[in-house]
C-alpha cells in the first residue's frame, strides 16, 4: 500500500481511487454534462499549470499568473473592442502576457532577485494595471463572435477543452523530448552544475517565464470569452490553485522533478474536489478549507515521496 | 563476548546492495578501525549504527542487548554517538549551549546559565578538552569544534562513539590533540569506532581493524600486531596493486592551450602557461593555492578580469562555459556535488546534458542516440549501476565522478580536458582506470590539465608540473626534475625563494 501510494504511479492510483469514490457516492457526477462541466472548470488552472510545471521544475516560482490572466483578458477584450478585430485583440493579449512573463524572467535571471519576491511584486503591479485600464470596471465584449471562442464545439466538445488537451500534449513533448525541457529539469536539479555543463541558465529561465506569460494569456482569452467580459478582478488566487495542482501532481518545489501526467492528475484532482463539493451543495466558504487541506496533504505527500526516494 | 557486536547486517538501496551480511565485534575499551574504499559500505554501517538508517537484516548488540533504533535520537539515548565529517553544531550558540542543547538546565523556562557553564566546564575539563564553554561555536577553529563534538559524547556518557573521517579537515597538531583525547576515552572503557582512509592514523590509534569491500567483510584483525600496511591495502582493493600509475611517455605536439596573464577576483596575480597536444600537465599546490580558481577562470566559470586564453592559436571570445565548451575546452570540477552532478536526474541525462547538442535536431532529442551514448560510457567507464535510468545521487562518489567524465568524453571535438581532483574519493582500482583513460586521450592528441592535491598522483601521471602557492605559479618542472623536496618547497608558503626550472 505504502509502495503503491509513494511510488512512481502513486498519483494515478490516488486519482483512480478518488474518481471511483466520487463517481459512486456523488449523484449526477458521472454524467456527460457534468464531465464536460468539470473539464471546462479546470481549463484555466490546467493551461497555466503546464508552464508552472516548467517553472517549478527549474526551481523557480511564479505568483503573478492570476494577475496576468486577468490582465491578458482585459487586453483581449479592450483591444478587440477598439480595433473591431478579434484576431488583433488576441494577438495583443498574447503579446502582453509574454511581455509580463519576460519581464519577470529578466529581472529574476539577470538581476538575480528571488523569484518569489519578483513575482509577488509583478502580481500586484499587473493587477493594478488591469484595474487601471478599465477604471476597475468590467468591460463587456462588443463583438458576439468573441463568445464563440469558448462556446464553439468540435466533435461535441467545447474548444477550450481541446486547447487544454493540446497544451497538455505540447508541454509533455517539451518536457520529455526537447533539449529545452531537459535543460529545465537539469537547472532545477543543480543550477550551478548545469551552468558549468554548458546550459545557458539565465536564458532558459527567461524563456520559462515568457512561456508562462504566454499560457496565462491563452487562459485569459478563454476566460474572458467564457465570462463574456474582461474582468480586472478575475482569477484572484489562481496562482495558489495552480501551484497546488502542480505540487499535488508530484512536481518538486526544490526543482528537478516534474511529469506532465502528474500535473494533469493534480489538476483533475483539484477539479473533481471542487466539482463534487458543488454537486453536494457544500457552501463556498467550506470549500476554501477543503482546498487548503488538499494543498497541505499534497505537500506532505511530496515530502514523504522525497524521503521514500532517498533524496538527500 | 564483544561489547559492540554487529551481526550479519544487510542493507539494500534501490538497485544497490550497500551491505551484505557484515558482522564483527569490538571489545570494551578498544579503538576499532573501519576501513574500505569508497562505496565499500563504511558510511552505511555508521548510518545504521547511528539510527539514521535501518538495516534490512541483522542486529546490533551492545553489551549483549539488541539495539533497534528508529532515529538518531534513539541511538543517542542508548549511548551511541556518531560524529560525522560535517559537524553538527549551532554556530550562533556557545559551546555550553551546544552541549546542553535540548536539555538546558532551566528554572521556569529561564536558563540557569551559571549552572550550565559550571557543569559543562567541569565535564570538558575532566575529559581533557580545553575549550572555553562560554565561547560561541562560530569563533572556534575546526579542530576545536571537533573537540566540542566529542564533548557532546562525553556529556551524554556515551558508551559507543563512532568517528567518521575525523581528521579530514584538521591540521596535524589538531589531529594529535584529537588522538590524545581518543586515547583517554579508550582508557575510560568506551568503544570507539574509527572510520578513516588514512593508514597512518589507523595504525597509530587502533587496537583492532575491520576492512570492508563491496559491502562485504574483507578482513577482520583482532590485533594489528603483525599486520602490514600493504596487507591492509590489498585487503581493501582485493588484489595486489603494483604500479597504479602505469605512466608511459608520449610525444608532445603543437601548443593547444595557451593561457596568458589570466586573472580574476579569486586570483589576483596573473598566471600564464601552455599545454601541448598529447601532453598531461599537472597542477600541484596546497588547498587555497589558487589552482581551481585559475581553472575556473580559463573555463569562464568565473568572470576573467584580464588576460587571454587561446585554443590552437584561436583566441577564446566566449564569456561563459556554454561558449568555452564549444571552443573545445571542458572542465571536471573538484566539487562534484555542487558543480558536477545534476541531482535527481538519471545517469543517462547527466551524461547527455552537453553532448546531446550533436544529436538533437531543432531542439528535439534523439532518445535512442542518448540511450546508446549512456550505455557506451557506462560500459567504457565501468560505472556500477543497475540501469542508465538510475538517479545519479544513488551512486557512490567514484561512480558519480565517472558519470561526469562520461559527460565530457561523450562530447565531440574536445581539445583541452581540465580535470580538477579527478580521483578524489575514488577507490584505487578505479583510479588506475581513470589514469589509463587520460593517457589514451592524450595519445589521441588532447591537451590535458590535471589539478590535484595528491603529490604522488601528479608525480605519477604528469609529463610536466606547475606548482602553485598563494595564488601564483611558483615553479615549473619537467618530469625528469620531479622531486618531492623541490615541489614541496615551492608549494609551501613560507619557504624560501621560488624555484624556477626551465623546461
Amino acid at each position: 500500500m505504502k509502495k503503491l501510494l509513494l511510488g512512481e504511479q502513486g498519483l494515478v492510483v490516488i486519482f483512480a481511487l478518488a474518481f471511483g469514490l466520487v463517481s459512486f457516492f456523488v449523484p449526477n457526477f458521472l454524467t456527460e454534462r457534468n464531465m464536460l462541466g468539470l473539464l471546462q472548470s479546470v481549463v484555466t488552472v490546467g493551461i497555466v499549470a503546464c508552464t508552472m510545471m516548467l517553472c517549478l521544475a527549474a526551481r523557480d516560482f511564479d505568483l503573478s499568473v492570476g494577475s496576468n490572466v486577468a490582465f491578458a483578458g482585459m487586453v483581449a477584450v479592450m483591444v478587440s473592442n477598439s480595433t473591431g478585430s478579434i484576431p488583433i485583440g488576441i494577438l495583443a493579449a498574447l503579446a502582453s502576457g509574454m511581455i509580463v512573463g519576460f519581464v519577470n524572467g529578466f529581472v529574476i535571471a539577470k538581476f538575480n532577485i528571488n523569484a518569489l519576491i519578483t513575482t509577488l511584486a509583478t502580481m500586484q503591479i499587473v493587477r493594478g494595471m488591469a484595474l487601471i485600464s478599465s477604471d476597475g470596471r468590467a468591460v463587456g465584449i462588443n463583438d458576439p463572435a468573441f463568445f464563440n471562442i469558448a462556446l464553439s464545439k468540435f466533435l461535441g466538445i467545447p474548444t477550450p477543452i481541446w486547447v487544454l488537451a493540446a497544451l497538455f500534449l505540447v508541454f509533455w513533448f517539451v518536457l520529455n523530448r526537447t533539449v529545452f525541457g531537459k535543460n529545465i529539469l537539469a537547472i532545477g536539479g543543480n543550477p550551478e552544475a548545469s551552468r558549468l555543463a554548458g546550459v545557458k541558465v539565465d536564458r532558459m529561465r527567461i524563456y520559462v517565464f515568457a512561456l508562462q506569460g504566454l499560457t496565462c494569456a491563452i487562459a485569459g482569452i478563454l476566460l474572458a470569452s467564457r465570462i463574456t467580459s474582461g474582468q480586472p478582478n478575475s482569477a484572484v488566487g489562481l496562482e495558489l490553485a495552480v501551484i497546488s495542482a502542480c505540487v499535488l501532481g508530484g512536481v518538486s518545489l526544490s526543482g528537478g522533478r516534474a511529469t506532465m501526467s502528474g500535473v494533469i492528475v493534480g489538476v483533475m484532482i483539484m477539479g473533481i474536489a471542487e466539482n463534487a463539493m458543488n454537486l453536494l451543495n457544500i457552501p463556498a466558504f467550506y470549500q476554501y478549507i477543503v482546498r487548503g487541506v488538499i494543498l497541505l496533504l499534497a505537500v506532505l505527500l511530496d515530502n514523504l515521496r522525497s524521503s521514500a526516494l532517498g533524496r538527500r | 563476548m564483544a561489547f559492540l557486536d554487529f551481526d550479519s547486517i544487510t542493507k539494500t538501496y534501490p538497485g544497490v546492495t550497500a551491505l551484505a551480511g557484515v558482522g564483527f565485534g569490538v571489545a570494551k575499551g578498544a579503538v576499532h578501525g573501519l576501513m574500505g574504499e569508497n562505496g565499500a559500505g563504511k558510511s552505511t554501517l555508521i548510518k545504521i549504527l547511528s539510527g539514521d538508517q535501518q538495516a534490512n537484516e541483522g542486529t546490533i548488540r551492545i553489551d549483549g542487548a539488541v539495539q533497534s533504533y528508529g532515529s538518531t535520537r534513539d541511538a543517542f539515548e542508548n549511548g551511541v554517538i556518531v560524529i560525522h565529517q560535517e559537524l553538527q553544531l549551532v554556530p550562533e550558540l556557545t559551546v555550553a549551549e551546544n552541549l546542553t542543547l535540548g536539555r538546558f538546565p532551566a528554572k521556569m523556562g529561564i536558563i540557569a546559565r551559571r549552572r550550565m557553564l559550571d557543569e559543562v566546564g567541569e565535564r570538558l575539563k575532566a575529559a581533557g578538552i580545553d575549550v572555553d564553554p562560554r565561547r560561541k561555536v562560530k569563533t572556534l577553529s575546526i579542530g576545536e569544534r571537533q573537540m566540542v563534538e566529542i564533548g557532546k559524547a562525553v556529556m551524554l556518557n556515551a558508551r559507543v562513539i563512532a568517528l567518521d573521517e575525523p581528521t579530514s579537515s584538521l591540521s596535524s597538531r589538531e589531529s594529535e590533540i584529537l588522538f590524545q583525547l581518543i586515547d583517554r576515552l579508550r582508557s575510560e572503557g568506551k568503544v570507539i569506532l574509527y572510520v578513516s582512509h588514512r593508514l597512518d592514523e589507523v595504525f597509530r590509534l587502533c587496537d583492532s581493524l575491520t576492512v570492508l569491500r563491496d559491502g562485504k567483510l574483507a578482513a577482520h584483525h583482532e590485533t594489528l600486531r603483525g599486520v602490514t600496511r600493504d596487507q591492509v591495502v590489498s585487503e581493501m582493493v582485493g588484489r595486489e596493486i603494483s604500479d597504479i600509475w602505469g605512466y608511459r611517455p608520449r610525444p608532445a605536439g603543437e601548443v593547444r592551450l595557451k593561457v596568458e596573464e589570466v586573472s580574476g577576483q579569486a586570483l589576483k596575480t596573473p598566471a600564464s602557461f601552455e599545454v601541448r597536444a598529447g601532453e598531461i600537465l599537472g597542477f600541484f599546490g596546497l588547498i587555497g593555492a589558487g589552482r581551481s580558481e585559475l581553472m575556473r577562470l580559463i573555463y569562464s566559470a568565473d568572470p576573467r578580469r584580464g588576460g587571454a586564453v587561446a585554443v590552437d592559436g584561436v583566441p577564446l571570445t566566449a564569456t561563459d562555459p556554454h561558449g568555452v565548451i564549444r571552443a573545445g575546452i571542458v572542465l571536471c570540477s573538484e566539487d562534484r556535488k555542487h558543480d558536477g552532478i545534476i541531482q535527481g536526474r538519471s545517469i543517462e541525462e547527466n551524461i547527455n546534458i552537453s553532448s546531446r547538442r550533436h544529436s538533437a535536431r531543432l531542439g528535439i532529442l534523439k532518445l535512442p542516440v542518448e540511450a546508446e551514448t549512456a550505455e557506451t560510457f557506462i560500459k567504457k567507464l565501468r560505472i556500477r549501476t543497475p540501469s542508465r535510468k538510475q538517479d545519479v545521487v544513488n551512486l557512490s562518489g567514484g561512480n558519480q565522478q565517472k558519470v561526469i567524465l562520461g559527460r565530457w568524453l561523450s562530447e565531440q571535438g574536445i581539445k583541452v580536458l581540465i580535470v580538477d581532483e579527478p580521483t578524489r574519493g575514488i577507490d584505487v582500482g578505479a583510479k588506475a582506470e581513470i589514469y589509463e583513460l587520460l593517457y589514451q586521450l592524450a595519445e589521441g592528441g588532447m591537451a590535458i590539465v590535471v589539478v590535484s592535491s595528491e603529490l604522488p598522483e601528479v608525480m605519477g601521471i604528469c609529463d610536466r608540473m606547475m606548482v602553485m602557492c598563494a595564488g601564483r605559479i611558483r615553479a615549473e618542472l619537467p618530469r625528469a626534475a620531479f622531486a618531492e623536496k623541490v615541489i614541496l618547497a615551492a608549494a609551501l608558503p613560507d619557504s624560501a625563494a621560488p624555484t624556477a626550472i626551465a623546461s
